[in-house]
């Protein structure tokens, strides 16, 4: 047994042996993390009980005693209606907001690289102040000083007889609906697809022949064309409407309430700060051969900007710019400061009004989650999309 | 054979001087739409600066004057202010300990290198500094006695003293420069606390935001590291962990942490322990950052090139000793900048404890205004931006200073 002595060798002992330590730090790990969860659940039970407080979620069910401004919600609804509510006003402003944060955030960015000095010097100062104020700060100037001092909810301004302005609800022209108005978004939106498919024929159309291709103008006029069709075969569902006081209430017309504004006005203004550094740094990431280039071919500057530049800059710009529209997201439960009923305030109402609080802040993270993590979804969608079609 | 002859070349100056009118007609009308954009923001810039000048003729700082002592300390007793006063004396001798020591750590550096150092000047420091240093004479002008600027002058001359001073501490402090923030926080917390002192739950106003990030950010950072690591473990159920905890946090709002801390912390903790405000919300913002330092952390690491693991490997170290003094020192050089970004974020974002209750800067603005003589005149826009100067000359002269860091360390242009 001379030859076999290192194969066999001695075998090195258990607690130093990897695949061992592997297990074992492994096994640690979740004793120790699950180990915690356990004691504290322990705990939280026993505390819920203590101060009799229920340990389920069987509350969801229960009347709520909250009201919440400018909606149908009523205080003898159930929690999860309230919750429901909350998630609306939430996501209205991030709907809202984010086209308006990438709209604002790319003009400001690409102005502080203009080459008129004026232009540049004051996006600069726009951005280097914004950027380094609490976004809360912002919210909360806005509202006291901005939509506070409009005239009271009684006498409201109605400026143009088109707006009806007070401090509690401004409301500007919008569209009442009568039935056939499901029908004619049907309609609409088969249009929308139909001026797509027309526009990339004539993309197509244009490649082939080398003629141009003029896709705006078929891809408009073809949405036109079906949706004024449309409109007139299920009987103009849809009429242009004025807001109307009668006494306190606003009848017709499309607003929001005054907080509303305040909220997504701030957010928009010191979020855009933050997109514009992106926006600019992406621009400047482009390498400086693409203007030469599109220079040496002579486009105009605005065609340099549209066709060379800004393509590019945007597919630098995606990834920061998703992290950006998370924190708009984020940002909008900072609403809590003046009183718009998005998610967390309704949370902070129901916690006020006796319901258990570590299960409606377990359901209000929960709820924060679906709304990032759907918007993470979607742009890293887009974002593979973009860098499949140019990476060559 | 033809000779070329080539010109002297005339040494042209780099800067031309430009005359003003050629430079206007460069940078503002330099084409049609050009002066039209110049007439239009010209017309707006105008318009604001008259408006800011309306504002600040018009404003009544009435309130200010009266509010300084809420607005800073808030319901700090003022028996004890004194305490404060030597916190900030301990501060400023700290930082000026703490600057040599940077300063003296460079300066061997470059001698072992064999490189020039560069000394900032102090009209350096103060083109860097001045929004700081702006604000604390801003500040000052509110005060109603002459105490106070005296004191600020004194806390002044320490730090000044303490810089000069700093040039006799022993090479093995210098080499330990971590040890003076170290026992500078343990003093200041004794001169604070100490022999009846105030404790933290009564620790308001500008100074509880201060605190708030430093402490939010140095308990943070520990854990922020062990999740960092976690996340790049080869032990899947590690990673796992690491990345649940970490995505989960990224993906909700701080207000969400601190409702956790204000209102169910006290459940999961067991038994009659009670915890003040502050600490349970101290608690809640650690345990969010901590995702937060986690991801600059785990970008700090993936600045380090494989080949140094690898190199720690075949020198025949063990993991843990590779990552401790191969990979963690070079990971953590490397991630000041954004981490400087993560303590502006937190320094901003202090202001929402303002949500729950927590009486800070900003929260103490909003009392004020609800004071009964100061009640319903639109004092918000006074107030507002007078707080809006704090966060915005702290988080301005650190963002300054991340990008001078990262120009000088040359992150990302390795």
């Amino acid at each position: 047994m001379t030859g076999t002595e290192i194969s066999t060798g001695t075998r090195s002992p258990l607690w130093r042996n990897v695949r061992v330590i592997r297990v074992a730090l492994q096994v640690m790990a979740v004793v120790v993390v699950f180990g915690a969860i356990w004691i504290l659940g322990t705990n939280l039970r026993d505390e819920l009980i203590a101060k009799n407080l229920p340990t389920g979620f069987d509350f969801l069910n229960q009347p709520t005693g909250v009201t919440i401004a400018d909606s149908s919600f009523k205080p003898s609804s159930p929690v999860w209606a309230a919750l429901i509510a909350g998630m609306k006003n939430t996501f209205a402003l991030t709907i809202v907001g984010i086209p308006l944060v990438t709209i604002l955030g790319t003009l400001i960015g690409v102005a502080r690289l203009s080459t008129n000095w004026l232009v540049a010097k004051a996006a600069a100062v726009y951005v280097e102040t914004i950027r380094n104020i609490p976004p809360l700060l912002i919210i909360l100037f806005v509202f006291n000083v901005v939509i506070l001092p409009l005239p009271a909810p009684n006498d409201p301004a109605t400026p143009l007889d088109w707006f009806v302005i007070s401090n509690l609800k401004i409301v500007g022209p919008g569209f009442t609906s009568s039935p056939g108005a499901g029908i004619l978004l049907i309609i609409v939106i088969l249009a929308l697809v139909a001026a797509v498919i027309v526009g990339r024929w004539r993309t197509r159309y244009s490649d082939q022949t080398g003629e141009h291709h003029h896709r705006m103008l078929w891809g408009l006029g073809v949405f036109a064309a079906i949706v004024l069709v449309g409109y007139v075969v299920t009987g103009r569902p849809v009429a242009f409407s004025l807001p109307v006081l009668e006494g306190r209430v606003i009848t017709g017309g499309f607003g929001g309430l005054g907080s509303y504004f305040a909220v997504l006005a701030a957010l928009v203004i010191y979020t855009a700060s933050h997109v514009a550094e992106i926006i600019r740094g992406s621009i400047l990431a482009v390498p400086r051969g693409q203007t030469e280039a599109a220079n040496a071919i002579a486009l105009t500057g605005f065609q340099r900007l549209r066709f060379v530049i800004l393509p590019q800059a945007f597919r630098f710009a995606l990834p920061p710019m998703i992290n950006q529209y998370l924190n708009f997201t984020k940002n909008t439960s900072l609403a809590i400061a003046i009183g718009f009923a998005e998610i967390t305030l309704v949370t902070f109402q129901l916690i006020g009004n006796g319901f258990p609080a570590p299960q409606l802040i377990l359901l209000l993270m929960g709820a924060y989650l679906l709304f990032t993590l759907t918007i993470s979804l979607i742009a890293n969608v887009i974002n593979r999309r973009l860098q499949l079609v140019t990476n060559r | 054979m033809t000779t070329t002859t080539i010109p002297p070349s005339p040494k042209a100056p780099l800067h031309r001087p430009v005359s003003p009118s050629v430079w206007m007609k460069q940078n503002l009308f330099s084409t049609w739409y050009n002066s039209l954009l110049t007439v239009i923001f010209g017309v707006l810039i105008a318009s604001v600066i008259v408006a800011l000048i309306r504002y600040l003729v018009s404003i009544d700082t009435e309130i200010i004057r009266v509010n300084l002592k809420l607005y800073m300390t808030g319901r700090f007793p003022a028996e004890q202010l004194w305490r404060l006063w030597a916190g900030v004396f301990v501060t400023t001798a700290g930082v000026g300990l703490f600057a040599r020591a940077i300063v003296r750590t460079a300066q061997m550096k470059a001698t072992t290198a064999g490189l020039e150092f560069d000394r900032s000047t102090p009209w350096d420091i103060v083109r860097r500094f001045w929004p700081i240093g702006a604000l604390v004479v801003f500040t000052l002008s509110f005060t109603q006695t002459i105490t106070p600027s005296l004191l600020t002058l004194a806390a002044a001359a320490i730090g000044l003293a303490a810089y000069w001073l700093g040039g006799g501490l022993p090479a093995w402090i210098i080499r330990r420069s971590w040890l003076i923030p170290l026992v500078g926080t343990t003093a200041f917390y004794f001169v604070l606390v100490g022999y009846g002192g105030v404790g933290w739950d009564l620790w308001q106003g500008f100074f509880v935001n201060i605190v708030i990030t430093i402490a939010g950010i140095s308990l943070a950072f520990p854990l922020g590291i062990m999740l960092a690591l976690g996340r790049r473990s080869s032990l899947p159920v590690v990673r796992y962990l690491s990345v649940t905890y970490i995505e989960i946090l990224r993906g909700v709002p701080m207000i969400t942490l601190l409702l956790f801390g204000a209102f169910a912390l006290g459940f999961v903790i067991p038994g009659d322990v009670q915890f003040s405000l502050f600490l349970r919300l101290l608690v809640a913002i650690t345990l969010f950052q901590s995702a937060y330092i986690a991801e600059v952390v785990r970008g700090g690491l993936q600045s380090v090139p494989r080949g140094q693991v690898e190199a720690g490997q075949s020198i025949g170290l063990s993991p843990w000793k590779t990552t401790r003094y191969i990979v963690l020192p070079q990971a953590l050089r490397n991630m000041i900048p954004a981490l400087v970004g993560q303590f502006i974020s937190l320094y901003k974002d202090t202001t929402l404890v303002f949500i729950v209750g927590l009486l800070d800067l900003l929260r103490a603005a909003q009392v004020s205004t609800a004071q009964p003589e100061f009640f319903a005149q639109g004092l918000e826009s006074v107030v507002l931006p007078f707080v809006a100067l704090y966060f915005w000359a702290g988080s301005y002269v650190m963002s300054r200073e991340s990008r001078r860091l990262e120009r000088k360390l040359g992150v990302g242009v390795r």
